[in-house]
């Protein structure tokens, strides 16, 4: 146990907790397919790291470890609710039906969104820390004036928490009330800094501060992170307002491709992380409780497999866009400057290229 | 055709009014808008009659006005934010131009961010300091974003109509300094296109062009000139990003001389722009160099001495005298 005020449900071992507060309804069967969920985006996350040491992607932000945070928070939705996410959201967008392939052309270069956010409501990929999270309590307040039944849950990282907009979102969202659910996911490092160096305090009592419930919950449990999330997101539909979710993992991996873990954290404090690895212990509560086979974990893993081959296949079928794509969607109406830069590219282009 | 006398805070307000009747999704966001009706009234009465959940008294974080905007478009809704003063636009500027120029090209279309933001810009009210900005060209510099200036009452009314209409995100510039001033108002029709130049007086010897607060010192200068024996065009460029290049083009070809004007600092500003396309299109048309009047490469000023900064009538008049005596 890291702090006595961590909602878990779950522990390390695979063994079931009470909590006063929360208890698990989900089924054996539901458990099953978010195990399947949690081991098909990991093994999206490693096949994506492959492709970038083989060139193919030109960045990789891995999610390692946050695997039941994100599908316990991403099962938790109802169909109408909307997701704001960072660049790391992928365990997100595969519970929103988003193609993962999709997830992949940011990282490939190929396109500065991915996919359709209104079709799967689920937000384009913020980079700017914090933005989205702004963002998002403003579609909460659109929700309100519409009078609808949803919810939207927002994305940040302890590295974020530091960020202007996000404790405006703060403000906004408290005096407004707005049905938002802010889930951060403290997975100890913005890059290199340590979260201590963002918070002297921890994360989720910020939200008392600004006047809504905080909750810390164990970000490598399951079954605690979609309880926790369900409800949080139950009492804004209800008019019950914004609810900080504190999901406390690791970062399992680097911060991106790009980064190198082993000049700031050391060997043996992964270690202690990888005894508290979300599968290994969904696994170990399907083993016990429900008897789950062998054969099912195997089918699962060859699901993956599959899925990882399949993913590859269709990452390195995404050519270079059409340079003339650039001018599009630049603008929703004519912008003569658009346009002029369009005729002076194709022109280019017909006369045998830019270069 | 029905015509109205009366200011252009009076204008702007009742652009507002008809824009948030004729459509339920526009909202005002802003500091103050509401019960005291924004510092200088532009939007008095409005939450009065629209209520609460339209006209929006908002928290003191300029930031989160727009980061809440842009949430509301992709729900569908149009809002107008208010930036209380131009010198406080920059906590929003990260919005802006991260997440407001550029959602409709990263969701491939499916967003529209038709968002307005409303400021209160350049000076001459003799305010303290951060109260006097002219922020224009950061904006106009960001593709994604559209900029206009309004001069007129007429115009203040219109273009606040067509801005809220319009599917792209627009700063919309108005002079703060010209509020208080009256002029008529055509209620029915919108004379001009939300980005169309228009050619206020018309002259034979130099084009002179600007927006917002300039286009009545322009006026002035070239009564002034008219008096000395030049005749002066002067252009409101209404349409700051992007610019109406062929109304400039058909005024410089027939004058051959273009001076730009405004209050912003003169380096890679809007007046740099309208030279610099200028001579690329009408080089053999021109008898001299075009020449910018603008403000000095230094903080604004305490307002004490704010019309030694400013373009004033002296000014221009002075860029007209170099560019009627150049020999090349």
């Amino acid at each position: 146990m890291i702090d006595e005020e961590l909602v878990q449900l779950l522990t390390p071992e695979g063994e079931r907790v009470t909590h006063p507060e929360y208890t698990s309804t989900l089924s054996g069967e539901q458990i099953l397919s978010m195990y399947r969920d949690m081991v098909i985006v990991r093994r999206l996350c490693n096949e994506s790291t492959s492709l970038q040491r083989q060139g193919q992607l030109a960045l990789w932000a891995p999610i390692q470890g946050q695997e039941g945070a994100q599908i316990g928070a991403g099962r938790a939705l109802a169909p109408m609710d909307f997701t704001f996410p960072t660049y790391r959201e992928h365990g997100i967008a595969w519970c929103r039906g988003v193609p993962p392939e999709n997830v992949l052309r940011l990282f490939r270069a190929v396109s500065t969104g991915g996919w359709d956010p209104q079709k799967y409501r689920h937000h384009v990929p913020t980079i700017v820390l914090g933005n989205q999270v702004l963002n998002a309590v403003g579609y909460a307040m659109g929700i309100q004036r519409d009078g609808a039944d949803e919810a939207v849950l927002t994305f940040f990282g302890d590295g974020a928490s530091s960020q202007g907009d996000v404790l405006e979102a703060f403000v906004w969202a408290s005096s407004f009330n707005t049905p938002v659910v802010f889930f951060c996911q403290n997975n100890q490092f913005g890059i290199s800094t340590p979260s201590s160096t963002q918070s002297k305090v921890p994360l989720f009592r910020r939200a008392r501060g600004f006047g809504f419930p905080g909750v810390r919950v164990d970000g490598n449990d399951l079954l605690a992170c979609y309880e926790v999330t369900k409800a949080a997101l139950e009492n804004a539909r209800a008019g019950g307002g914004p609810t900080m979710i504190e999901a406390y993992t690791y970062r399992m991996g680097a911060h991106t491709t790009s980064d190198d873990p082993t000049r700031y954290r050391v060997d043996a404090e992964v270690e202690v992380w990888k005894h508290r690895d979300p599968i290994e212990r969904i696994k170990a509560l399907l083993v016990r409780e429900y008897q789950t086979r062998p054969a099912s974990f195997d089918a699962i893993s060859d699901e993956a497999e599959a899925f990882a081959l399949k993913l590859r296949d269709d990452v390195l079928a995404m050519g270079r866009p059409d340079p003339l794509s650039m001018f599009d969607n630049a603008y929703a109406e004519y912008h003569p400057l658009v346009e002029e830069g369009r005729r002076e590219m194709a022109e280019l282009l017909a006369n045998g290229g830019a270069h | 055709m029905t015509t109205t006398t009366m200011t252009m805070a009076k204008a702007l307000n009742e652009g507002l009014r008809r824009a948030m009747e004729m459509d339920p999704k526009v909202l005002l966001m802003g500091e103050d808008i509401g019960k005291l009706g924004g510092v200088f009234r532009i939007t008095d009465g409005l939450q009065k009659d629209f209520g609460q959940d339209r006209v929006i008294d908002t928290p003191l974080a300029e930031s989160a006005i727009v980061g809440t905007a842009v949430g509301l478009a992709i729900r569908g809704y149009r809002a107008v934010c208010e930036m209380q003063f131009d010198g406080f636009v920059f906590p929003a500027f990260d919005q802006i131009v991260s997440q407001v120029a550029k959602l409709h090209k990263r969701s491939d279309g499916v967003y529209t961010m038709g968002l307005v933001i409303r400021l209160p810009f350049q000076g001459g009210i003799g305010a303290i300091e951060h109260h006097s900005e002219s922020p224009e060209a950061y904006f106009a510099h960001t593709p994604g974003l559209r900029v206009v200036a309004c001069s007129t009452p007429n115009d203040a009314y219109w273009m606040i109509q067509q801005a809220i209409q319009s599917d792209d995100p627009i700063i919309f510039c108005e002079p703060k300094s010209r509020y208080w001033e009256k002029g008529e108002v055509d209620l029915d029709h919108p004379a001009l296109g939300l980005y169309d130049a228009v050619v206020r007086r018309e002259g034979t010897d130099v084009t002179v062009v600007g927006y917002g607060s300039s286009v009545k010192t322009m006026l002035r200068a070239a009564e002034t000139a008219e008096a000395e024996g030049t005749s002066l065009e002067v252009i409101d460029l209404r349409g700051v990003a992007p610019i109406d290049f062929a109304t400039l083009v058909a005024s410089v070809n027939k004058t051959g001389r273009l001076i730009a004007v405004q209050e912003a600092p003169r380096t890679a500003s809007i007046s740099s722009e309208i030279v610099a396309e200028i001579t690329e299109r009408c080089f053999y048309s021109m008898r001299a160099p075009g020449m910018r009047v603008a403000g000095y490469h230094v903080p604004y000023p305490p307002a004490r001495i704010e019309e030694e900064y400013r373009p004033s009538v002296e000014r221009i008049l002075d860029a007209v005298d170099r560019v009627m005596d150049y020999e090349g």
